[in-house]
């Protein structure tokens, strides 16, 4: 929801990244403020996914230009787990598996750590396991799950509703959500979806990442930005991802570009 | 501690024997008298011996080792944290010498249907013949030096015999405790699990003091047909100590012996585990793990012998190594030509902690018969990066993301330990000591 004093939590100037010495981001403007759900689509290989991970601090991606604030904060001067502490929070779209590590004493770290940032009590393992129960029911998860290796031999959908646990266990001020649409079959769309809508505050923003409409269905949009090669290209209200849903994206591609040539015979 | 040569170390050795009271039995004098004479015939190997190339015990030969004197001051409260609660059964050695006050009695052993008891002459006079056909016969000392030290040593030890179908869960603890520093002690254990027995035994080495001491065990295990042991083996001898381990393992027809051990302690620490699986239809599954760091050095040596068909082995070692600590590992499966449909899998999987940390794993096969199945595959890395990014994005440290994922490697190995509280009590010392690196 757009607020009238909704402060900005995120601002990404001129962000340009390589992987192995080639440009991915090519240039990214984007500003998201407190209350907001945004939605970056775009065709596969278009940097969705590396400008998330730029975003959360990957050090295989090189930032070669650019700036982003996070909270008034340089996010550059920040190590992944102080972005994480300072309320970043980026669901993978292709989560880890941990062999070896419990899923419910991972979780518990997480936590714990995030919580003694704010300055709050720890939960010991009782404590959590009530704790963590009752989040799970919100995304209709089955215990058992906290009883395994952390996403070990998880299904696709079962590696996102646990993002969405951690999500929801952290309570991040800026979700980055990439592809979580992808590997859910409708009934688990509708849970998860409806999972992070009950987490969105006025406080707190989302970015939904898809290249699907199918998603924004349940969260609503308040921007919609078409990522291509790099770039946003552009950027409308949530009746764009329909037009796009319909028309697909070339239409969008030959816009912007007979916009860049029209700009440059001005 | 004074400097002698490599030869008089020997001799100091062998002259610093006390001397061992003789016993009734004529087979047992004799067995320690041959093994005193092999011991003044072998030389202390050397890294020119291919079994030996990368662990140099030459600082072993550079120190005196006087035998350890008696303790009295110890008292039950020194040693009571190193008990196990699932232990039914205790037998406690101080610096090798049996302490009858620190173990449970003989009888409580005898209610549960087992014989345990320590191997005095009386005690090997009591159970001469069941003894007689296991006891230095399957852990030959004719080309091993530690072995024929460590029976011309034989005066106490661990029996423990579980009679024919006698069925016992609660392991049988065997505690041997280092206490003095600039000694050797040459712990021995015999374990004969008769047929279709089912047994648990934990072979547990610590100490009380940080000094450099010597620890020459020697361990036979003996299981019948359809007999079943679970063996536990920890060392956490000083980081100074030296440890020389030599176990010995014979299976009979149908029996299932697995065995989980971890080395965790001493400046030089070497384990020879041989398995033969002497009848059809033998299993065995041999987990390692070794856990170091500074200047420790770590060596692994198994051998399982498939001399039979229809055995089946499984093994996984694995080494965690900082510092500029250095592993070994050296796996040799044996497939004898009438060992036919054997199925063996070994997998050597080491992690790389430091720059300095060093890992030699060798997988040796030497396979006869031609119909068999046997798999085997050896890693070495570091921490996963994507593991670790995964980690530090929920906002763990780069320190805890490391940390949990080390132990989550050692926690594969620990967690095949049937016994909860040292399952749990060695779960906290590998985190204690991944934390502290
Ligand atoms: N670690 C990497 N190494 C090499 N190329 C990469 C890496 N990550 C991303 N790329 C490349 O960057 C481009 C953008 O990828 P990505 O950000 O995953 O796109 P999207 O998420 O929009 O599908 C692709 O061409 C991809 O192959
Ligand atoms: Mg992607």
């Amino acid at each position: 929801m757009i607020h009238q004093d909704s402060k900005v939590l995120l601002e990404i100037r001129g962000l340009r990244a390589t992987v192995n010495g080639i440009e991915i981001l090519k240039g990214i403007d984007l500003t998201v403020r407190s209350g907001e759900v945004h939605a970056i689509m775009g065709t596969n290989g278009s940097g969705k996914s590396t400008l998330a991970k730029v975003l959360a601090g990957h050090n295989a991606y090189q930032v070669t230009g650019g700036s982003i604030t996070f909270e008034g904060h340089n996010l550059f001067d920040l190590e992944p787990e102080e972005r994480a502490r300072a309320g970043l929070f980026l669901a993978f779209q292709y989560p880890i598996e941990i062999p070896g590590v419990s899923n419910s004493h991972f979780l518990r770290l997480a936590y714990n750590t995030v919580q003694a940032q704010h300055g709050k009590d720890e939960l010991d393992p009782l404590e959590f396991e009530d704790f963590v129960r009752e989040k799970m029911k919100l995304l209709d998860m089955n215990p058992d799950f906290l009883d395994r290796g952390v996403n070990e031999g998880f299904s696709g959908g079962e590696k996102k509703r646990n993002e969405i646990l951690q999500m929801a266990l952290l309570e991040p001020r800026l979700a980055i959500l990439d592809e979580t649409d992808s590997g859910l079959d409708i009934d688990a769309l509708r849970i998860v979806t409806n999972g992070v809508n009950k987490l969105a505050t006025k406080d707190n923003a989302i970015v939904l990442v898809t290249h699907y409409q199918r998603m924004l269905n349940y969260i609503v949009p308040d921007f919609v930005h078409v990522m291509q090669a790099g770039r946003i290209i552009k950027t409308g209200g949530k009746e764009l991802a329909l037009d796009l849903e319909t028309r697909g994206y070339d239409w969008v591609g030959a816009e912007h570009r007979a916009a860049v040539e029209a700009e440059a015979e001005a | 501690m004074s400097m002698v040569t490599s030869s008089s170390y020997l001799e100091s050795l062998l002259q610093g024997q006390p001397q061992l009271p003789p016993s009734p039995l004529a087979w047992f004098n004799q067995l320690r008298a041959s093994a005193v004479d092999r011991a003044g015939t072998l030389k202390l190997p050397t890294t020119r011996d291919e079994d030996w190339r990368f662990t140099d015990i030459s600082p072993l030969a550079k120190l005196s080792f006087q035998p350890a004197r008696a303790v009295s001051t110890l008292q039950a409260a020194d040693v009571e944290g190193f008990y196990l609660d699932e232990a039914a059964i205790r037998l406690v050695f101080v610096d090798g010498a049996y302490m009858p006050q620190f173990s449970t009695q003989p009888d409580k052993a005898r209610d549960l249907g087992l014989t345990v008891t320590d191997l005095s002459s009386t005690a090997v006079s009591s159970h001469g013949t069941v003894i007689e056909p296991h006891l230095g016969r399957h852990a030959g000392f004719q080309d091993n030096l530690f072995a024929a030290l460590n029976t011309a040593f034989l005066h106490d030890g661990a029996l423990v015999v579980a009679p024919r179908n006698a069925a016992v869960d609660a392991p049988v603890h065997v505690l041997f405790i280092a206490t003095q520093p600039e000694v050797a002690s040459h712990p021995r254990c015999l374990l004969i699990a008769e047929s279709g027995s089912a047994v648990t035994i934990v072979e547990d080495y610590v100490t009380l003091q940080e000094g450099a001491y010597v620890t020459n065990a020697v361990t036979e295990i003996v299981l019948e047909g359809n007999a079943q042991v679970n063996h536990v083996r920890i060392q956490r001898d000083s980081p100074q100590a030296f440890h020389i381990g030599h176990c010995a393992v014979s299976l009979a027809h149908a029996s299932r012996y697995r065995s989980v051990s971890v080395a965790l302690g001493a400046r030089i620490s070497r384990y020879d585990l041989n398995a033969r699986l002497a009848a059809e239809g033998a299993e065995c599954a041999i987990d390692g793990l070794a856990l170091i760091s500074g200047r420790q050095l770590a060596d692994t040596h198994t051998c399982i012998d498939h001399a039979q068909p229809n055995g089946i082995s499984r093994q996984l070692h694995k080494c965690i190594v900082d510092g500029a600590a250095h592993a070994v590992f050296n796996g040799k499966i044996m497939v004898r030509s009438g060992a036919q449909c054997t199925d063996s899998t070994q997998s050597s999987r080491n992690l790389l902690l430091s720059a300095k940390a060093r890992v030699d794993t060798k997988p040796q096969l030497e396979i006869f018969a031609d119909d068999v199945k046997c798999a085997h595959g050896a890693t070495v890395g570091q921490l996963d990066i994507e593991e670790l990014f995964y980690l530090k994005s929920r906002g763990l440290s780069e320190i805890a993301a490391r940390n949990l994922l080390t132990y989550a490697f050692g926690a594969e190995i620990i967690d095949r330990i049937p016994v909860a509280s040292l399952k749990q009590r060695l779960e906290r010392t590998v985190f204690e000591q991944t934390k502290r690196s």
